[in-house]
């Protein structure tokens, strides 16, 4: 089994996902910032202010590689250029954690920019699998793989998510990210108790939380359907969920996501702060 | 019901197309509304990418008439690589042939800046060489000097003022365009792209010399309107040049 002996690891600490804007702030004043978070793709060119900057902030935080584009919930094979890339940037970065998608995003050589969804049945699970390892096997790394937001189900699922994900890690040995905004919007959506999902997710294998907001609308039926859009602040049940996470977790690193309509730095402070005292209170 | 990942994708891309069965809200029924998160999700995060890649193709035409036609290239092009920050290029050739844009010759060009400027501030990070080494190359020996360009170094020719255009659409008081052939270069020099404007036969020798070419060969063709002292200067003041040998 593959797994990390030589790099730092990600601090149960809060930590941002890295917005370029912030880069000053987070230079004078991290406060409880403990670690960030960056999307891999943005950091495949070849050079430049990007790969400059990362080596900075990599000089003074762990960092956190999360990647977006790796689909490896795909039907065909991974794209082993793009496989090849990551390599490349954990190799020279090492990292503190690596991190992709329970999703696919490219079909027939054609990439969305999206994180889409897929069925749990035993064949999907075979093919996550496969992919899975030979992700660890090319990066050298043992991966923490994230539940996505649902909107939708597939009628030909057999399997729970929770229990996909388990089988995963008993499978691979990957670690889980648990956004648990998206536990939060695909219960809501799917009409399931959030609460019952982290009581069947394994939280042993959890190696990171991530919080982000997310838009309300509904469905052709005025069910509410609410949208994974990383563009606003971590609503108060999500909060709420956290912390019945972390009893049952004991601590863990925690991200805030805040990825469009980016806001100034002492907004995302704020978030930080928040997520410093959810930390303490479990550990108090 | 199995459902495939191509009809997905060809549900995902086309908003008429219908939902594929077996898709499904928490109560078993169809799940339309659902599905179109996605639609909506690629397509916004994909015309939101190519606004981001060109905000002056984008000046030009008008915002809504950018987000539409990203409409259609998003479509016709869906990107091939996770790579978002190169996602467009084959914006020139669209432009070019688009119905409602072919008419307005030098949007092409722009969009070609535009990718220019992407790939220079991505471009591996050099050492210049020392500007005044050329100095010491004897005179006789120079024609046969090779030089190595940088990676960022990009030039665009076009029969339109595009420099003028660039510049009328990116800074404060710059003059208004007069309708004459231009040529640019893109450089960085530290982290930012910078834009210069050339002529048609500086941006000949400088692509010849990107091939590898001698400062002799990459001249042989050139008419009176190459001026090489000035496109040497150039080059070297903006760190464009890696290795005189």
């Amino acid at each position: 089994m593959l797994d990390a002996t030589t790099h730092p690891a990600l601090p149960a600490r809060p930590g941002v996902g890295y917005k370029a804007q912030h880069y000053s702030d987070i230079m004078e004043d991290s406060g409880p910032l403990g670690w960030l978070e960056i999307h891999a793709e943005n950091y495949m060119g070849d050079g430049g202010r990007p790969l400059a900057q990362l080596r900075h902030l990599a000089e003074r935080f762990p960092i956190s590689v999360h990647g977006v584009g790796l689909s490896i919930g795909g039907e065909g094979n991974l794209d082993t250029d793009h496989l090849g890339r990551l390599k490349h940037l954990v190799s020279w970065l090492n990292p503190a954690s690596f991190s992709e998608h329970l999703a696919w995003s490219t079909h027939d050589s054609h990439f969305f920019n999206d994180l889409l969804p897929l069925p749990y049945t035993a064949k999907t699970l075979s093919r996550v699998a496969t992919h899975i390892n030979q992700v660890q096997d090319t990066v050298g790394r043992r991966m923490l793989l994230e539940n996505p937001s649902s909107y939708l189900a597939f009628a030909e699922s057999t399997m729970s998510e929770t229990d996909f994900l388990r089988e995963l890690t008993q499978r691979t040995g990957c670690g889980l990210l648990l956004d648990v905004n998206n536990v939060f919007v695909s219960a809501t959506n799917l009409k399931t108790s959030p609460q019952a999902y982290i009581d069947d997710f394994p939280l042993e294998a959890v190696g990171e939380i991530h919080l982000g907001g997310h838009d309300e609308d509904e469905d052709e039926t005025g069910a509410p359907l609410l949208i994974d859009s990383h563009g606003k602040a971590v609503v108060d049940p999500v909060w709420a969920l956290l912390d019945y996470t972390l009893a049952k977790s004991g601590p863990k690193p925690l991200l805030i996501e805040w990825d469009t309509d980016v806001p100034e730095w002492p907004v995302l402070a704020d978030e930080i702060s928040r997520a410093d005292r959810a930390l303490a209170l479990i550990t108090s | 019901m199995t459902v495939s990942q191509a009809a997905f994708k060809t549900a995902i891309l086309d908003p008429a197309a219908a939902v594929p069965t077996g898709i499904v809200n928490p109560d078993g029924a169809a799940a339309s509304k659902r599905f179109d998160v996605y639609r909506n999700n690629v397509a916004v995060s994909l015309s939101d990418a190519l606004e981001a890649a060109f905000p002056v193709v984008r000046k030009l035409v008008g915002d809504e008439f950018f987000r539409a036609m990203a409409g259609v290239y998003l479509r016709k092009h869906p990107p091939k690589t996770p790579l978002m920050m190169f996602y467009g290029d084959a914006m020139p050739q669209f432009l070019g042939r688009f119905e409602p844009t072919k008419k307005f010759g030098y949007l092409p060009a722009i969009a070609r800046i535009e990718l220019a400027m992407r790939h220079a501030y991505h471009a591996k990070d050099v050492t210049p060489a020392d500007a005044n080494a050329l100095t010491a190359v004897a005179p006789d020996a120079l024609m046969s000097t090779k030089l190595k360009i940088a990676p960022a170094t990009q030039t665009v020719t076009s029969d339109f003022p595009i420099h003028a255009i660039y510049l009328a659409n990116t800074q404060a008081d710059a003059p208004k365009p007069v309708m004459q052939p231009e040529a640019v270069m893109i450089t960085r020099a530290g982290f930012d792209p910078q834009i210069h404007l050339i002529n048609a036969a500086a941006a000949s020798c400088i692509e010849a010399l990107k091939k590898g070419q001698s400062l002799g060969q990459a001249t042989a063709t050139a008419d009176t309107t190459l001026d090489l002292g000035v496109v040497l200067g150039l080059l070297l003041a903006q760190g464009a040049v890696t290795e005189i040998y």
